[in-house]
């Protein structure tokens, strides 16, 4: 077997997709609390490198930018909206569009008028503090697909998972159903678009899926899912109570530390001890579940490393005054910049230097089939 | 290892028992093999080996049924994993991990197996099973064999005893069904499983099974016995035994090599006879357009024709013709392009470049009654073709579809399969009556070129008899038919032509006889026991014969 010093040692295995999950999180946590545009994109920068750096070769692995245009259409959004039926703030006019007058039932409505300088900046600057979640969400989609984290799932909830992943695998199904029934339709000579035609296909589409649903959980039941050991009502009422209690505590916690007004010093713990009971509730249930698992990813020095590399740029953010933080428009100037905060989240890209290599990024140049570039910062390494 | 002792089992809603009093021992180490026509009762056998039936299907069973001491009464399926596998009919049903290692490890993490073993038994039957080179590809990317492997792969590694199977050959070509075939012919001579096995495609497996099980259906006692002697009176058999029957061969030869050996006699008998005629049209005289003077006239053409789909090439430059009174059969592996030819020819994709030409019109810019009355296509699956929820109803959707008075497609229907009942609903009726009431639907619209994709797929002896006497009257009455197909002896009876298909091209084009007759893969069994004489069905020695004498 493997000793967990060799694991650290091999250069080439799945990180933890938990690990990056964690990571991605600290980061869209500290996005959420600022909007100065240089640490947002600071924290989009970080998490573009890491992805370039440690992507698998999968289709997941190129979801990074369909999240980024997500994140641009969402600034163009709030851009638009601000512009149409904001208001005014500060002296800068930049132009004055027509007015529309509302009835009177619309009062406190305003459409088009004039726009500010002040006004459009903060709306961006809100708009790209989104697209930086965003950003973050789509960094861990590419580098642990939501499919691996499922089956890094604690037992007690392995049973959700399945139903995820089952669903998941149902999705692209259905898709092929719809287009093999409507091209039947035609076949009959029948119309395929409109309602007429959805509704045609809608019913063979369900009752197929309805049947293939059966037949995987007859495959399910006959390839032993859902064996269990025998456990006390006590003890999985116990396992449940503790599990939604941590998730109070996590819930509370979190949305403490997103609050810019809270006192730090009441975030931190409030999501601990909620972390802590949430896994001994988890702990407790896996007691019932028969489940080994097949080739677990590991969790060791780089996973923590990781995780911790994630976190720093929050923790430090709790504690950075209010002016770096928040963008401010009056009087109009660039937004002022610290140095700890800036090294604080320059340290999540560490991982794109001590995390190991994907095992598939090497094979994947020699691949005619999917057309990816391999990042520069990769050494193509003999297998 | 398998007991079956005086079980009855009735479903919820039924009047009648499905399988009634059956004994039934399968001793460790045998390869059973069970037959019967579809609705007899079969797949109920197999899904109450692991208990499948009643606990997931609901229903009654009477008497016990027990599996290496267990009792399926007390033990759900969940707790027979480790002792019975049951690959389903499409593996891709029961897949339920995207990848091919981490479905081979699924049963393993349900029974809680420790790490070291998994991993253990997951890279030995990746040998197996020969599937080590696809061990990351995701299971959607894989052809029907592999897949076939995979989820007999997925049960071994729980190092089952006992392997059930439901028709694991029955969608594959007959390269890949050869594959599948092997591997389990090694399981029970190298690893001593015992497997039950249900097949309709006796040709295919009868010469690797101990002991065989006839299911008449109806609640009639089961037939058990050696191949040999089954085989000897059993009311459906594969053409080498109908051959050997024929010739009151005994032993009767069941593996083409016995067969031949058999021959050699008949075979000088043969020699420099000319083989009768194999299609004898049931047609009437007036209705009879292959009579008329001069080439009978071309209803489809393909010049030329590229279909991509994405960067995947499927049709590189495909040339065809069909002419009226045609039956052309089209072979290839999966994914070789029969499919898709197909599509091509109906306007379901278009030519990238290249013509498609059918009656003098561009198949795309057909629709509704146009498109009727002049291509009709049966698909893989006929339940597509069919929406209605009952029979009736559906005839009467197809009579307004094709612009024709009620009662067209039933009296059409009628004629081809008398025994459905109006009033069921078509995903009640067995799978030949389904491809009956599709064919029906299709035809009544009289399209001159009728499309077949992979008609054979689940039918029954008796139910595919049928369809060869129906395309054989539809060819006498001047119909062009092709059909996508990896049945070869339906190809022996049926076709005029076959095309061979590979990588998107044509690369065999020809008489039946010529095609066919020579390939190690596509040569039906009499073909390959008369060789090199081009005799293709028994009928044909059978006449000759009877001529002769």
């Amino acid at each position: 077997m493997n000793r967990p010093g060799a694991k650290w040692a091999l250069r080439q295995r799945w990180l933890h997709p938990g690990a990056w999950w964690l990571w991605a999180l600290g980061l869209a946590a500290a996005a959420s609390r600022t909007t100065n545009p240089f640490l947002l994109l600071l924290i989009i920068g970080t998490s573009g490198y890491v992805v370039a750096a440690r992507r698998p070769a999968t289709a997941w692995g190129a979801s990074f930018g369909a999240f980024l245009r997500v994140g641009a259409f969402v600034i163009a959004l709030r851009l638009g909206f601000a512009v149409l039926i904001g208001l005014p703030i500060g002296t800068h006019l930049l132009f004055t569009l027509p007015e529309v007058g509302l009835p009177s039932w619309a009062q406190g409505i305003r459409l088009g008028g004039p726009v500010t300088a002040e006004q459009v900046l903060l709306a961006a600057a809100d708009g790209l503090r989104l697209a930086t979640m965003f950003a973050c969400l789509g960094a861990a989609n590419s580098l642990a697909s939501p499919s691996r984290l499922l089956k890094a799932l604690p037992t007690a909830l392995y049973e959700a998972g399945v139903a995820v992943v089952v669903a998941l695998t149902f999705a692209p199904q259905l898709v092929t159903d719809v287009s093999r029934i409507r091209t039947a339709r035609r076949l009959r000579g029948r119309s395929t678009s409109g309602v007429r035609g959805f509704a045609g296909a809608a019913i063979p589409v369900l009752t197929g899926a309805l049947d293939r649903s059966i037949l995987l959980a007859a495959a399910m039941d006959s390839r032993g899912f859902g064996r269990t050991a025998e456990v006390s009502v006590r003890s999985r009422r116990v396992t449940s109570g503790l599990i939604l209690l941590g998730l109070v505590g996590i819930g509370v916690g979190v949305g403490a530390g997103l609050d810019a007004g809270t006192p730090p010093g009441l975030a931190l713990p409030l999501a601990l001890v909620g972390t802590a009971t949430a896994g001994l509730g988890l702990r407790l249930g896996a007691r019932r579940g028969l489940r080994s698992r097949y080739r677990p990813d590991p969790w060791t020095t780089p996973e923590w490393l990781t995780v911790a590399s994630g976190f720093v740029g929050p923790i430090v953010l709790l504690f950075t005054a209010t002016d770096v933080l928040n963008l401010s428009v009056t009087p109009l100037t660039l937004p002022a910049l610290a140095l700890s905060p800036v090294v604080g989240l320059l340290i999540a890209i560490a991982p794109a230097f001590f995390a190991p290599a994907p095992p598939d990024q090497i094979r994947r140049a020699a691949r005619d089939l999917v057309d990816v570039r391999v990042p520069a910062t990769v050494e193509p390494v003999a297998a | 290892m398998i007991r079956f002792e005086n079980v009855t089992i009735t479903y919820a809603d039924a009047l009648e028992p499905v399988l009634q009093n059956v004994d039934l021992h399968v001793p460790e180490g045998e390869l059973c093999l069970v037959i019967g026509r579809t609705g007899s009762g079969k797949s109920t056998l197999l899904q109450a080996v692991n208990g499948l039936v009643p606990h997931f299907t609901g229903g009654t069973l009477l008497g016990k049924v027990s599996i290496a001491g267990r009792d399926t009464k007390t033990h759900p399926p969940r707790e027979l994993a480790d002792v019975v596998g049951v690959v389903p009919q499409d593996p891709m049903s029961g897949f339920v991990t995207d990848n091919v290692e981490d479905e081979l490890a699924y049963g393993m993490e349900c029974l809680g197996l420790k790490p070291d073993v998994m991993r253990r038994r997951v890279e030995e039957t990746l040998d197996l099973l020969g599937l080590a080179d696809l061990r990351r590809r995701p299971l959607r990317t894989l052809s029907g064999g592999e897949r076939q492997r995979v989820a007999i792969g997925s049960v071994l590694t729980m190092h089952p005893r006992v392997l059930v199977l439901d028709e694991p050959t029955s969608a594959l070509d007959p390269g890949a069904a050869e594959e599948v075939l092997s591997v389990l012919h090694r399981l029970v001579h190298d690893l001593g499983l015992t497997v039950l096995l249900a097949e309709h495609r006796l040709e295919r497996v009868v010469q690797y099974a101990d002991r065989i099980v006839i299911v008449p259906g109806d609640g009639r006692a089961l037939v058990t016995g050696n191949p040999a002697e089954i085989m000897r009176h059993a009311p459906v058999a594969p053409p080498i035994v109908e051959l050997g029957r024929l010739a009151g061969w005994t032993p009767l030869p069941l593996t083409i090599r016995d067969a031949r050996r058999a021959a050699t006699e008949m075979r000088s008998d043969l020699a420099g006879r000319r083989p009768p005629l194999r299609l004898v049209p049931h047609a009437t005289p007036e209705s009879s357009v292959t009579e008329s003077v001069g080439p009978p006239e071309t209803v489809a053409t393909l010049t030329g024709v590229v279909v991509t789909y994405g960067r995947i090439v499927a049709l590189a430059g495909v040339d065809l013709a069909a002419a009226r009174g045609e039956v052309v059969a089209l072979m290839g592996r999966n994914g070789a392009g029969k499919s898709t030819l197909l599509a091509a020819l109906v306007g379901l994709v278009p030519a990238r470049t290249g013509q498609v030409r059918v009656l003098g019109a561009d198949p795309t810019t057909l629709a509704g009654r146009r498109l009727v009355h002049r291509i009709g296509l049966v698909p893989q699956d006929p339940t597509d073709l069919l929406y209605a929820n009952t029979v009736a109803a559906e005839c009467e959707a197809a009579d307004v579809d094709a612009g024709l008075a009620t009662g067209a497609t039933a009296a059409l229907l009628a004629e081809m399969a008398a025994d459905i009942d109006p009033q069921s609903h078509p995903r009640d009726l067995s799978e030949g009556q389904r491809l009956a009431l599709a064919l029906a639907v299709v035809l009544v619209g009289e399209p001159p070129l009728l499309l077949l994709d992979e008609p054979t797929r689940g039918l029954d002896y008796a139910a595919k008899e049928r369809l060869v006497q129906i395309l054989t009257r539809l060819a006498g009455t001047g119909h062009a038919i092709v059909l996508a197909t990896h049945d070869v002896e339906l190809v022996a009876q049926v076709a005029t032509r076959v095309v061979v298909l590979a990588e998107g091209e044509v690369v065999a084009d020809g008489p039946a006889e010529d095609v066919i007759v020579s390939s190690p893969l596509f040569a039906p069994q009499i073909a390959k026991v008369l060789a090199p004489e081009k005799w293709l069905t028994v009928s044909q020695v059978a006449r000759s014969v009877g001529d002769a004498g």
